[in-house]
């Protein structure tokens, strides 16, 4: 696991192996079953004090169920949470929801329609307090607009009023008034749609950074996941199949499903003896392995680059235009630089897909040349990984 | 049963989607919440058990008269008489409202008509006006009213908005992308109207029948003033004359069959296909068909069904009381029945709506098989004519709790039973505006349970509360049938004032009541109506 500690934080240093430092979360072997249906398997999760942490997963996998448990909307079957060394859910403790220093904001921003803004935020706060009675409130009240990045005048209106991305930033701010000591975030961009998601969630990331709480935050976009987190959690069926830094994720996932799930992957069959493998593409540099034999191999596409001195040749079938880039579709050829060992597994006509910034190049029926970056990762050859 | 605009058929309109979703996001945490929902649910079905107090008493009863008796007092010539009223005037009346109602709604809703606006309200004001005080206005323009076709009058123009409100909320909420896909299709005017309106207007239709039909069995002051038979009147009459003979009981019990008939009925034609909007995404508002040279037609008709329904009735009621003079004005008469009027009307709408809280909390933020069957227990009692629920409560007072019997605590419990699915509906709606989230929202900001419920699920179901409650008030101030059975001695409300002066045929004497009975329920329609527009598209 890695741990980013916040380097802009005005926080004094923390020990972060310090199991019981202040926003550390500690979640041990929950579970969690509805009538029949078993939604969490014995989830297992640490999460370092002002960190982020992102779980993902598909619908259905119990990433939400997780996020409810640790608010404590809900109890588990078996388990505990723990969060800055105390106790919340465990066998025989239980800290109800409203007695938890956690915040949460959920994926609409559940604004109480009934309450302007400014009481919307002030909702959590306890008047008595606060030194200074109702003015204090409202100056609070102010602070927290400002730090949410909106004008002070929109405490006067209504949550209807308000746009979207103004909803989810007052949700924010109304968590943040209680100073939590973790701040949940339950699909809280998803209803936005694309630019103002990434506005808002940048604005999020930087706020909660800056305040050095620890957060986590429930997703099924993998890419709001890898660019929001220190760690990212993937969750599949109830379970954990693995939690580290986003980069570590992507290029190196524990199985075929969690690849297929965190971007586009290449699947190749391919032989494994030592440190390289044989494919269509013929032979790709391997990280570590103890696999050998007859394997399914995962590349990016972004690893495999056009190239005029490429070894690989393929005839374009089609593309997608995307704008910057495109996915362009090739038909392998066969016929790969003299000298080039040729392998039962080289197929002719297999079709890969791979990224390409140039459009132009990629018209149909035009043959490129490719090569490949980096190290293809090498999955058991009877994975049962569902298409992506 | 008294006119109950939002008994069975918008009961469920409301009962599907609008519930937060389901399953997994709404059990409750180990400490927190799970005594509360167990205790409702306790609370719950004690409701039930009680709502289910009148079929219960039919069914007792009949066994304890012993087949042989029950089947001699069924099979007679005076059961098939009234049988064949009924379904005569059920016959007639009930497609007359649909063409009525829907005509209506339809002229009003899709059409160039003008003053739509007015229209709208005007086709839903005879609500105002309870049916018996229709019949009074009727007989005083032509006093030879009487029979099956006086009963089809009055029936007709006393219940079709019972289908016209809720075809015109249909109508005005119908995604008009249906109908121009289907003129795109090369349907013209009246096959997109055939094969894309009407079946979108079928949920509304099938309900509104079934409310005119249980309003048809229901009711006894109309059909009663004008001589016109039915098992209701002739329960009545021989509960007058022998309180408690198995004859009357086997009347009623031929009527709960037919009610239930009913209900089994509409359950049947209303079908499985969906009627809901397919998709995502904003609305446009409907178009609207020119009428062109039809305009005028239809302005004349659309005058002559106001006038007979409201026209009539009021402009007599209105000359009884000017004929009457000041002497028909007696405070000591008149300020009691208002008051107690007010009272009963309070205190129903106040008890109703706090014994279908539970019903409502469980069945939108716990949907299961067991909230399910209370509903359905609910509906079955909701169909119950308030003649049935007189005779139970009458009944099962004197022989368990005689302490209770002729005191208001078994009349405001009759009323309850009565109209317990208008508060339903109306804290169904309201709750569902309440998500859980929010109530977790709050919690999550350190309030505890109690209060998050208070101060989030209660203020935002308030609205919803209190228009329910309206409802139940305006349904109270106009029953007649229950009333007369089970208020204590003395008791007095403008309803069953009306009755007995109108009955010692002093129709100057009743004018007053009537008038107040419209002026209380005038605003209560008005809700109403603005009600069913929200509840339309759910």
């Amino acid at each position: 696991m890695t741990t980013t500690p916040p380097s802009t934080s005005s926080h004094p240093p923390v020990d972060y192996h310090d199991p019981s430092a202040r926003g550390r979360l500690e979640v041990k072997g929950l579970t969690k079953s509805f009538g029949p249906q078993q939604v969490l398997r014995g989830v297992t999760l640490s999460v370092d004090p002002g960190s982020t942490t992102a779980i993902v997963g598909p619908s259905g996998s119990g990433k939400t169920t997780l996020l409810r448990l640790i608010a404590g909307f809900e109890g588990a079957d078996a388990g505990s949470v723990t969060l800055s060394g105390r106790a919340l859910a465990g066998i025989d403790a239980w800290v109800p929801a409203h007695h938890r220093d956690v915040g949460y904001v959920a994926q609409d921003g559940a604004l109480f329609p009934h309450l302007t803004v400014g009481q919307n935020i002030a909702f959590g706060i306890d008047a008595s307090d606060l030194a200074g009675g109702r003015k204090a409130v409202r100056a609070r009240v102010a602070e927290l607009l400002e730090m949410v990045s909106l004008d002070g005048a929109l405490a006067a209106r209504r949550p209807h009023e308000i746009s979207g991305g103004q909803q989810q930033r007052v949700a924010l701010a109304r968590a943040l008034a209680r100073e939590p000591e973790l701040m949940l975030l339950d699909e809280s961009f998803s209803a936005l749609d694309a630019g103002l998601r990434v506005a808002t969630r940048r604005t999020v990331a930087k706020v909660l950074h800056d305040a050095g709480i620890t957060t986590v935050l429930v997703t099924h976009d993998q890419a709001e996941a890898l660019s929001f987190a220190d760690q990212v959690a993937v969750m599949r069926d109830g379970l954990l199949a693995q939690v580290d830094s986003p980069l570590e994720v992507y290029t190196r996932p524990v199985d075929r499903a969690t690849a297929e799930f965190l971007g586009d992957a290449v699947m190749l069959e391919a032989w494994v003896d030592g440190d390289t493998a044989t494919c269509s593409l013929g032979s790709v540099p391997l990280a570590a392995t103890t696999l050998r034999g007859r394997v399914q191999l995962m590349l990016r596409p972004e690893q495999i680059r056009v190239d005029d001195d490429g070894p690989i040749r393929g005839v374009v079938v089609d593309t997608d235009y995307f704008g910057p880039e495109s996915t362009v579709r090739l038909e392998l050829t066969s016929s790969r630089e003299p000298g080039c060992e040729t392998s039962a597994l080289a197929r002719e006509g297999e079709i890969i897909s791979i990224r390409h910034s140039n459009a132009f190049i990629a018209a149909r029926g035009t043959e490129l040349r490719l090569r490949i970056e980096g190290e293809a990762i090498a999955f058991p050859a009877t994975a049962t990984g569902a298409p992506a | 049963m008294t006119t109950d605009l939002t008994a069975p058929g918008a009961h469920r309109a409301t009962g599907t989607g609008t519930a937060p979703t389901p399953g997994p996001g709404t059990r409750p945490g180990p400490a927190s919440g799970r005594r509360r929902p167990h205790a409702l649910a306790v609370i719950a079905v004690l409701i039930a058990l009680f709502s289910l107090v009148p079929l219960g008493y039919v069914i007792a009863m009949t066994v304890a008269t012993g087949w042989d008796t029950a089947v001699s007092l069924i099979f007679r010539a005076r059961v098939g008489e009234l049988l064949l009223n009924t379904i005569l005037l059920m016959a007639v009346s009930v497609p007359l409202c649909l063409v009525l109602g829907v005509g209506g709604a339809w002229l009003v809703e899709r059409t160039s008509l003008r003053g739509n606006r007015f229209w709208a309200l005007a086709l839903a004001a005879p609500l105002a006006i309870p049916a018996f005080v229709n019949s009074y206005g009727w007989v005083s323009a032509v006093p030879s009213l009487a029979g099956l076709w006086s009963g089809v009058l009055i029936s007709v123009l006393s219940y079709f908005p019972l289908v016209y409100i809720p075809a015109a909320a249909t109508l005005s909420r119908l995604d008009p992308s249906l109908e121009e896909s289907a003129a795109s299709l090369g349907l013209g005017p009246w096959q997109v109207f055939r094969r894309v309106v009407l079946p979108q207007l079928r949920l509304a239709m099938t309900g509104g029948a079934l409310l005119v039909g249980l309003h048809l069995l229901a009711e006894y002051g109309a059909f009663a003033m004008i001589r016109f038979d039915t098992f209701t009147t002739a329960i009545m009459v021989q509960y007058q004359s022998t309180f408690n003979g198995a004859a009357g009981n086997m009347l009623a019990s031929v009527l709960v069959v037919l009610c239930l008939l009913l209900l089994v009925a509409e359950v049947r034609s209303r079908g499985t296909a969906r009627y809901a909007r397919v998709g995502s995404g904003g609305q446009a508002a409907p178009g609207r068909m020119p009428l062109g040279r039809l305009h005028v037609p239809a302005q004349l008709a659309l005058l002559l069904l106001v006038v007979l329904a409201v026209g009539v009735p009021m402009w007599f009621v209105v000359r009884w009381v000017v004929l009457g003079g000041s002497e028909i004005w007696a405070p000591d008469e008149l300020v009691p029945a208002l008051l107690q009027t007010l009272v009963y009307g309070v205190a129903g709408a106040v008890a109703t709506t706090l014994v279908a809280f539970p019903m409502a909390f469980l069945a939108v933020r716990r949907p299961s098989w067991f909230t399910r069957s209370l509903e359905l227990s609910n509906y079955i009692t909701s169909s119950m004519p308030g003649i049935v629920v007189g005779l139970a409560f009458v009944t099962v007072s004197i022989r368990f709790l005689p302490a209770f019997y002729q005191t208001a605590v078994v009349l405001v419990a009759a009323y309850v039973l009565l109209f317990l699915p208008r508060a339903l509906v109306s804290l169904r709606s309201g709750l569902a505006q309440a998500p859980r989230e929010l109530e977790e929202a709050a919690q999550a900001l350190g309030v505890r349970p109690l209060g998050a419920f208070v101060r989030v699920t209660l203020r935002l179901t308030a609205p919803a509360a209190a228009g329910g409650a309206a409802l139940v008030f305006l349904a109270i101030v106009n029953e007649l049938t229950a009333t007369l059975l089970l208020a204590p001695n003395g008791t007095t409300t403008l309803a069953t004032e009306f009755w007995a002066k109108s009955s010692e045929i002093d129709y100057a004497g009743a004018a007053p009541y009537a008038l107040l009975m419209v002026v209380l329920s005038a605003p209560m329609t008005y809700l109403l109506f603005q009600q069913s527009k929200k509840a339309a598209g759910q």
